[in-house]
């Protein structure tokens, strides 16, 4: 244990600096290429670059590898090829206006490395009733696990400072569970996550200089995903994801198939004159968490954010809570 | 509203315990003897099912759920 804190401390600072200081040049790069989308949540004309993808990714390549300098585990580069794999997956859709098929299946090829490297185990562990060995339903879990973190952040990922916020409390709840199961070297692997989404959020929080794009939704999704599976801490991981889930689960009931949020019909949240955020009465539109949330009257921007940042904290406490539960059963 | 949604949240986790319990003690002895080097394909191929309809029961809870505790704000 006492061996890993430099590796941890070394991870992290890498992890926050590169992402923090690497950011500003990147905003300017995209401006001058007129990489530039309207923020719709601004009664002016503001236009905020995408996307932040990139700088994410250098964080989070550059902080894993430092791990692996020290503990050279297989696991470390089972994330890092999933994550870089899912960045390119996410610029591709930044770039070029892809199907909705297109995600979920490149995301599930994206999951490979993970197998190929034996990165994991075939048990999956409850809280309370112990562990059940699936090893063929594991396999296919591992292919489910990646486009579903990676897509579920991508979705929540529509007001200002929201996903990158959220992935901050999610995975410093996950990486504390982590420590708690006792799975320390994982734990030291996943905190870079949570330091990479702090120094983002300086970019990314109401109002946004930048926004991160597919290609930094997904990277943080499949990230987190590939380290619930080398973790063996998937359960855990769902609940500390349970808002997004929501999200994702109340969008999938309403909409009834699988598609991109610009094929959706309908308005799901409107504008009030004073341009706070109201939920519409539009039965066609999607039921998704900020029209949920909104549903009790109009809101701020940052109200409505900072409602699912209280939703997160909650759920990662219900999170820190299942991993106690891991070493008691009946 | 909020409150709703942090019953909801606290529901879905419920759930997840539930659901848990039910695959390990369903699953986990789970074994088939009668067919020789075939048993274990079988045997996963009948956990597959089991699990896949745990998760459809799942999520059909979680609908009655969500419309039982939004029953009042889903007016649209």
């Amino acid at each position: 244990m006492i061996e890993l804190i430099i590796p941890a401390i070394i991870s992290c600072i890498t992890a926050f600096f590169i992402v923090f200081f690497m950011t500003p040049p990147l905003i300017k790069f995209l401006e001058k290429r007129n990489f530039a989308v309207k923020d719709m949540n601004k009664k002016e004309d503001v236009l905020v670059v995408r996307p932040g993808g990139p700088a994410l990714i250098v964080g989070i390549i550059a902080s894993e590898l430092v791990l692996y300098a020290f503990l050279q585990l297989n696991e470390i580069l089972a994330i890092i090829i999933t994550t870089s794999a899912a960045f390119v997956i996410g610029y591709v859709d930044d770039r070029k206006v892809m199907g909705g098929w297109f995600k979920p299946v490149t995301l599930a090829i994206a999951a490979i490395p993970i197998i190929a490297f034996g990165a994991y185990d075939t048990g999956l562990s409850f809280p309370l009733f112990g562990m059940v060995q699936i090893p063929v339903l594991y396999l296919a879990l591992i292919f489910f696990m990646i486009p579903i973190t990676g897509n579920t952040i991508n979705s929540i990922d529509v007001l200002n400072g929201v996903a990158s916020g959220f992935m901050v409390i999610a995975s410093f709840s996950l990486s504390i569970c982590l420590f708690i199961v006792q799975n320390y070297e994982i734990a030291i692997v996943s905190l870079p996550l949570g330091f990479v989404s702090l120094a983002f959020y300086k970019y990314h929080k109401i109002p946004s200089k930048i926004f991160p794009g597919d290609s930094g939704a997904l990277t943080l999704g499949a990230m987190y995903g590939a380290i619930a599976i080398v973790g063996g801490v998937e359960i855990i991981a769902a609940v500390a994801l349970l808002p997004a889930v929501i999200n994702s689960f109340l969008f999938l009931s309403s909409v009834k198939k699988i598609v991109e949020h610009r094929q959706v019909k309908g308005t799901p949240v409107d504008h009030t004159d004073d341009f706070r955020l109201r939920a519409t009465n539009d039965k066609s539109a999607p039921i998704t968490l900020v029209r949920l949330i909104l549903a009790g009257g109009p809101l701020s921007e940052k109200q409505v954010g900072f409602a699912i940042f209280k939703l997160t904290i909650f759920s990662g406490i219900l999170a820190i809570i299942t991993a106690f539960m891991m070493g008691v059963t009946f | 509203m909020k409150s709703g949604l942090f019953g909801f949240l606290f529901a879905m986790w419920i759930l997840i315990l539930l659901g848990g319990g039910i695959m390990v003690i369903i699953l986990g002895p789970f074994t088939i003897q009668q067919f020789g080097e075939f048993n274990w394909i079988i045997a996963s191929g009948i956990k597959v099912t089991i699990a896949l309809v745990l998760v459809v029961a799942w999520i059909l809870i979680l609908l009655k759920l969500k419309n039982w505790i939004f029953r009042k704000e889903l007016k649209f």
